[in-house]
């Protein structure tokens, strides 16, 4: 950050959990999370904590057949797939989908995270708006119990198991598997549009109506070019930022470093790392929470936020 | 006076060690009280259950504790296939010789590798050779896993135990050549017995590594929370699921994983008791 020089930011990644539970305990300005909190956890912080979202990300399905180059999906088959219902790469339900594509005779590997992950939180999510029978038996969470499939540590240990393994599948975060080029699935959206997940896509989801405090689920989005498992990211911060011994000066430079990842340079920074920028209503509802932290009832209102523009149409995302 | 703050200072260092090992076992019981106190110490360890959702929150160590000594004692048995050669081939057949030395240093070399360059060696090498020899589809459970955790110990088990067998005394294997016994016999009624103790001793050695070793066998066992029925299934391991897991839990579950801890510590404090005894009762037959 070039004009943020005077200001360090030290950022610890230790889960979000144990960010929410440092910011509760006040030894962090701010904490970031892949879900957002509950009525119960957001009445456990000692004052009012607001939801930042920053950017985008989403989840994909990464496969690997070798001489299929194009895979689609839906959620009811995800679902029976992660459920150990669907066993083998050609069976009608998959081929149902897939018209054109010459399915192998394959045992399918289903992958999934051994560590707690808000990756695994967002999957599960979507599979349950979208599959009863997932809803009932598996639920949603960072870590589930499952019946079917091997399990590997952090994207990585996903990744890298789905490309050395004919005939898995597997889940992985967005940023992680589109700076990868892994090949993914194409799903079935809300609209019934089959969508590969790029930046504009997960964008996309974001193009409905949004609530004034930001804390929505976008999975299953009823945008029609939306892809259907994205998802914002927050940060999470006290709305009145006059508590324990923080200056008007911390609580300055920690709204103009919020003001700047909304700013068109920040969100072309997010896309160079495959993180989807805001659309723009979400930009706008963000904007005006920015502008209503405070220090002790002063306004905090950095020049940058006036920067934040109106259409991210600028955004040259590659 | 110097012989005095000698004493002062080994004393001092020999009491801190102490202190530490209670520190550490009293930690890791107050970190487990919650998860026994939830399930009780027998509950906790004869249930298979590993539920982390929130509706349905419940936790049990048995897949873990199976899977762990599964991998470890399967790991033991193929262990022995090859370190017993070895032992023998280097404190017995070619014992000072130029050749033994390098046999034994290349043996020792398999020490001093990283236990992450065996889990990639397993993942890119041993895991299609599972998947060629059709024990399953994707090459991850228990059979890789002790593969590998075999090669890793096999240089404790061996070099020890050929050092124990070189200590035999001559003049007693002499003593039964000179009554017309071949080597195969010698080594059948003399070296083996003699040394008994001790090469006992250095597969416990190696078996308390293969019990604690975390990293190769992430990578290779496929980190299932389910008993594991059979060499080809997948399971987990109690140090493989503390390392998972440690990350994103907290209250109960962090418990239930300092649980394990524990209870991964009781169980080579077991081990090593049960090696203690064997010593005692062969060095005395």
């Amino acid at each position: 950050m070039k004009q943020n020089q005077a200001t360090t930011v030290n950022y610890g990644a230790i889960g979000s959990g144990g960010g929410i539970r440092s910011l509760r305990d006040r030894s962090v300005d701010f904490g970031a999370s892949d879900a957002f909190l509950s009525e119960k956890e957001l009445k456990s912080m000692e004052a009012e904590v607001i939801h930042i979202a920053t950017c985008m990300g989403g989840v994909v399905m990464a496969y690997k057949l070798s001489n299929v180059d194009s895979l689609r999906l839906n959620g009811d088959l995800i679902a029976d797939i992660f459920m150990g219902k669907i066993l083998r790469w050609n069976d009608a339900r998959i081929a149902q989908e897939n018209p054109n594509v010459n399915l192998p005779d394959l045992e399918i590997t289903p992958v999934y995270r051994s560590d707690g992950s808000g990756t695994t939180f967002n999957f599960s999510e979507y599979l349950c708006s979208v599959n009863d029978d997932w809803n009932r038996d598996m639920g949603k969470g960072k870590a589930l119990k499952w019946s079917a499939g091997i399990a590997a540590k952090g994207n990585p240990g996903v990744a890298g198991i789905v490309q050395q393994t004919e005939g898995a599948i597997g889940y992985i975060g967005s940023e992680y598997a589109l700076t990868l080029k892994l090949p993914t699935a194409k799903l079935r959206n809300k609209a019934g549009n089959y969508v590969a997940a790029t930046l504009e896509t997960i964008s996309s989801a974001a193009n409905i109506d949004l609530p004034d405090d930001m804390r929505i689920t976008l999975t299953n989005s009823a945008d029609p070019n939306a892809y259907p498992i994205s998802v914002l990211t927050w940060i999470l911060v006290y709305k009145d930022q006059q508590y324990g011994n923080r200056t008007k000066k911390d609580a300055y430079d920690l709204v103009d470093l919020l003001s700047y990842m909304l700013t068109p340079e920040g969100q072309r920074v997010a896309a160079q790392i495959n993180f989807a920028p805001l659309s723009t209503q979400a930009l706008m509802k963000t904007k005006k929470l920015i502008s209503e932290i405070h220090y002790g009832g002063k306004v905090l209102f950095p020049a940058k936020l006036d920067e934040v523009s109106l259409t991210t149409d600028s955004l040259t995302i590659n | 006076m110097k012989d005095k703050l000698f004493k002062l200072l080994l004393f001092v260092a020999s009491a801190s060690v102490l202190l530490l090992t209670a520190g550490i076992i009293y930690a890791l019981i107050g970190g487990a009280s919650q998860a026994f106190g939830e399930y009780g110490f027998w509950g906790f360890i004869t249930n298979s259950e590993w539920d982390p959702r929130s509706a349905t929150e419940e936790y049990g160590a048995l897949s873990f504790i199976v899977g762990t000594l599964f991998t470890a004692f399967f790991a033991l048995l193929i262990c022995l296939l090859f370190s017993l050669p070895v032992a023998l081939f280097n404190g017995e057949y070619f014992k000072g010789t130029k050749i033994s030395s390098f046999v034994g240093s290349i043996v020792g070399l398999l020490a001093g590798i990283p236990s992450i360059v065996y889990g990639l060696w397993g993942f890119y090498m041993l895991r299609p050779l599972t998947i060629e020899l059709g024990i399953n589809a994707q090459g991850f459970g228990i059979f890789t896993a002790s593969i590998v955790l075999a090669i890793m110990i096999i240089p404790y088990a061996s070099s020890l135990s050929s050092e124990f067998l070189s200590m035999v005394p001559n003049n007693l294997k002499e003593g039964a050549y000179s009554l017309g016994a071949t080597r195969i016999e010698v080594i059948q009624h003399i070296s083996l017995p003699v040394a008994g103790s001790g090469i006992v001793a250095s597969y416990i050695l190696a078996l308390g590594r293969a019990l604690g070793e975390t990293m190769a066998v992430t990578m290779l066992i496929g980190n299932t929370n389910n008993i594991p029925k059979g060499l080809a299934d997948t399971g987990n391991t109690m140090a493989s699921i503390i390392a998972n897991q440690f990350g994103e839990s907290d209250g109960i579950k962090l418990s239930s994983l300092i649980a394990i801890g524990l209870l991964l510590f009781i169980i080579t404090a077991i081990i090593n008791l049960i090696a203690k005894l064997i010593v005692k009762h062969m060095s005395r037959a």
